[in-house]
């Protein structure tokens, strides 16, 4: 509980800062609103304000720099304007009944979570039976490790509309299948490096030992690897969630999509309407969040039933 | 191991140790003479007693016996027979291959270890001593000569759970408790649960660590990690302890007080135990015989057959005879040191 404290620090550090910075992001937007009303603002058009600094004009306009914290589609959205949008988009939803109609945050989300859970279940599954390959072959090390780096050096964003359309064609016709798959392919990557490490920690002294049991392949496996690559497991488990859920979202941003945390950002971006936006991206950070939260009480527990401190 | 060979007097047993090659050290060695390998008049020629009539098949080979056997000499045609051989090698030699070349890590060692003996393995560091270890471990494969433990190779003696190795980290898995690890082996040799856990409980006790069961290794100090790690070899009851510098890490008091623990522990058990250390003390207390090694090749220089009796009170260490066995240690190390010169 004694973190807690630091954490609300940082935490209001930098919604203070975020709350100040409304004000020049959003003057131009104020001062056009303004000027559309009827008042004089200085200099006059929006044409001739892009010429002046965000500055400038916030110290010719003082006036008008509170406008900017109260408008319909600002630049940039105050804390409390995003904040209100999420409680519009989930739990007023609730109040209401509709946590799963179409406008509802939460039923977006877990659409969102959904495929990421299934994608993280795949991703973490071929990360484990690489690292394990990769770790008991040479061959395989010396085969499937520089393709798995490559794999990561092609930008998501241009793969995954490839991987919709090919699973479209394939006549896969449930969204979820292709926003699974670019998941997995962000996720399996911490996994498998992580675990590659984990399962190779154990020292040449401590494999000598099992060698004097005359111990066979697997109870090396099972009873020194396994164990002795569990925090690194934790810890790539973290990662790898993060990464699935980042996946999932960049998968459902190519057109066509409509539900989803993805999809908002989305159709946000198209509507203009940044409030939507921006409540959607906080909906995703904390849905990551909470998902690194679960994994990170489960290793403490696991961890700590194994003596290990944490 | 049964009770009746560690009642053996030790002042009976003889060395049996071949040594190779090394006649410039014969004149450093006032009190010592060689005399050629005692041929098996008496008793009926067991086992080892054969193997010690083959063994100088190099030719150059003479078997040492300090002159104070002499007398054990005589007694022994009577009585006692030498206890069997439990660890031969004969002109082993290994070398390694490495990128910056060849290291000839041990070169023409021959060594007859029997049972019950205490054998001290000193000489400066990169001598090969833990290489030779790992050999008996069949950790390390030997590119010539021959090595037999209890008859076998060493890997079928592994497999017969001949020996328990220590390691000089302890090595305990730090998320089993003590007793957790000490089963370690006992799990994988596949012993029932209730046999398990009546072995850990007598290791435990032998090494006086009973009551930290449910430990985990962070929670002991150094000293009583190694104590747990040297329970762990004993667990499945090995005849030979394999301990290659198992109190190097640690501090003169918590050392004297283990190699005290371990004395006790193996007049108790009657194990053959081969011991790595770098201390002169600590392998005059503890061996029966001290085999003092020299470097580039690594190879045997001297073996030692200690006078001390078995029952070694820690003061032993301030007696005439122990002063005397730890300059003829220190003398041979030097004269190993001297061939690199
Ligand atoms: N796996 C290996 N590969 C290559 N060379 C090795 C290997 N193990 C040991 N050596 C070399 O063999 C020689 C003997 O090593 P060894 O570890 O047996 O010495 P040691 O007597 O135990 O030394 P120390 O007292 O420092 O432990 C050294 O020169 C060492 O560099
Ligand atoms: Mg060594």
């Amino acid at each position: 509980m004694r973190s807690i404290l630091p954490v609300l620090t940082v935490l209001a550090i930098i919604v203070a800062i975020w709350q100040l910075a409304v004000a020049p992001m959003n003057i131009r937007t104020a001062l056009d609103m303004a000027e559309r009303g009827g008042a004089v603002v200085e200099p006059e058009g929006g044409r001739a304000r892009l010429e002046v600094s965000s500055w400038r004009l916030m110290i010719d306009n003082p006036e008008h720099v509170a406008a900017g914290y109260s408008l319909d589609r600002p630049r940039l959205p105050t804390p409390a304007q995003v904040g209100e949008e999420l409680w519009k988009g989930t739990g007023k939803m609730i109040e209401r009944g509709r946590a799963w109609s179409k406008r509802s945050l939460i039923y977006h989300g877990w659409i969102t979570l959904q495929s990421t859970l299934w994608g993280f279940a795949l991703g973490t599954t071929l990360g484990l039976l690489g690292a394990v390959a990769i770790v008991y072959s040479r061959v395989v090390d010396m085969s499937l490790m520089p393709w798995a780096i490559i794999s990561q050096t092609i930008p998501i964003v241009a793969l995954a509309p490839m991987i919709i359309v090919l699973s479209g064609q394939l006549g896969i016709e449930d969204r979820i299948v292709p926003k699974a798959i670019i998941s997995a392919y962000l996720c399996y990557f911490p996994v498998l490096v992580g675990m590659v490490k984990g399962l190779r920690s154990p020292g040449a002294h401590q494999l000598d030992l099992l060698h004097t049991y005359s111990a066979t392949g697997l109870q090396g496996f099972l009873k020194l690897r396994v164990p002795a690559s569990l925090p690194y497991l934790f810890t790539s488990l973290k990662i790898g969630i993060a990464a699935a859920l980042v996946g999932t979202i960049v998968g459902e941003l190519p057109t066509g999509a409509i539900s989803g945390l993805g999809a908002r950002i989305l159709i946000g971006d198209q509507f203009g309407t940044p409030l939507a936006i921006w409540a959607a991206l906080f909906a995703a950070a904390i849905l990551a969040g909470v998902l690194v939260t679960l994994i990170d009480i489960t290793q403490r527990i696991v961890l700590r039933s194994m003596g290990m401190q944490t | 191991m049964d009770a009746s060979s560690s009642a053996n007097d030790a002042a009976k047993w003889r060395s049996g140790t071949l040594l190779s090659g090394e006649d410039e050290l014969a004149s450093r060695k006032g009190g010592w003479r060689y005399t050629a390998p005692a041929k098996p008049a008496a008793p009926a020629p067991t086992v080892h007693v054969a193997v010690a009539a083959d063994t100088p098949a190099t030719g150059e080979g003479t078997a040492m016996a300090p002159v104070g056997a002499q007398e054990a000499d005589a007694a022994e045609k009577d009585a006692v027979p030498l206890p069997p051989a439990v660890i031969e090698a004969s002109a082993l030699d290994l070398t390694f291959q490495t990128n910056d070349g060849p290291v000839h890590a041990l070169k023409d060692v021959s060594l007859t270890i029997r049972k019950g003996d205490f054998v001290s393995f000193i000489g400066p560091s990169g001598c090969g001593k833990t290489t030779f270890l790992r050999s008996v471990a069949a950790l390390e494969q030997p590119t010539g000569g021959t090595l037999t433990v209890n008859g076998m190779t060493p890997d079928e003696a592994r497999r017969a759970r001949a020996y328990g190795y220590v390691f000089q980290a302890a090595g305990l898995y730090p998320w089993r408790t003590i007793a957790r690890n000490i089963q370690l082996p006992l799990e994988i040799m596949g012993y029932s649960r209730a046999e398990r856990r009546t072995r850990t409980e007598d290791v435990l006790k032998l090494v006086e660590l009973d009551g930290f069961a449910n430990k985990y290794p962070w929670q002991l100090s150094g000293g009583m990690q190694q104590r747990a790690s040297i329970a762990r070899a004993l667990a499945f009851d090995a005849d030979i302890l394999l301990m290659d510098e198992p109190f190097g890490a640690l501090d003169e008091i918590v050392r004297d007080h283990l190699n005290e623990q371990l004395l006790k522990l193996w007049d108790r058990t009657g194990k053959t135990i081969g011991f790595v250390t770098h201390s002169i003390p600590e392998a005059v207390y503890l061996s029966t015989h001290i085999v003092v090694m020299s470097p580039r090749p690594g190879r045997i220089t001297d073996v030692i057959e200690s006078p001390l009796p078995r029952e070694r009170p820690l003061d032993i260490r301030d007696t005439p005879e122990f002063l005397a066995l730890a300059h003829r240690v220190r003398e041979g190390l030097r004269a190993g040191h001297a061939y690199d010169d």
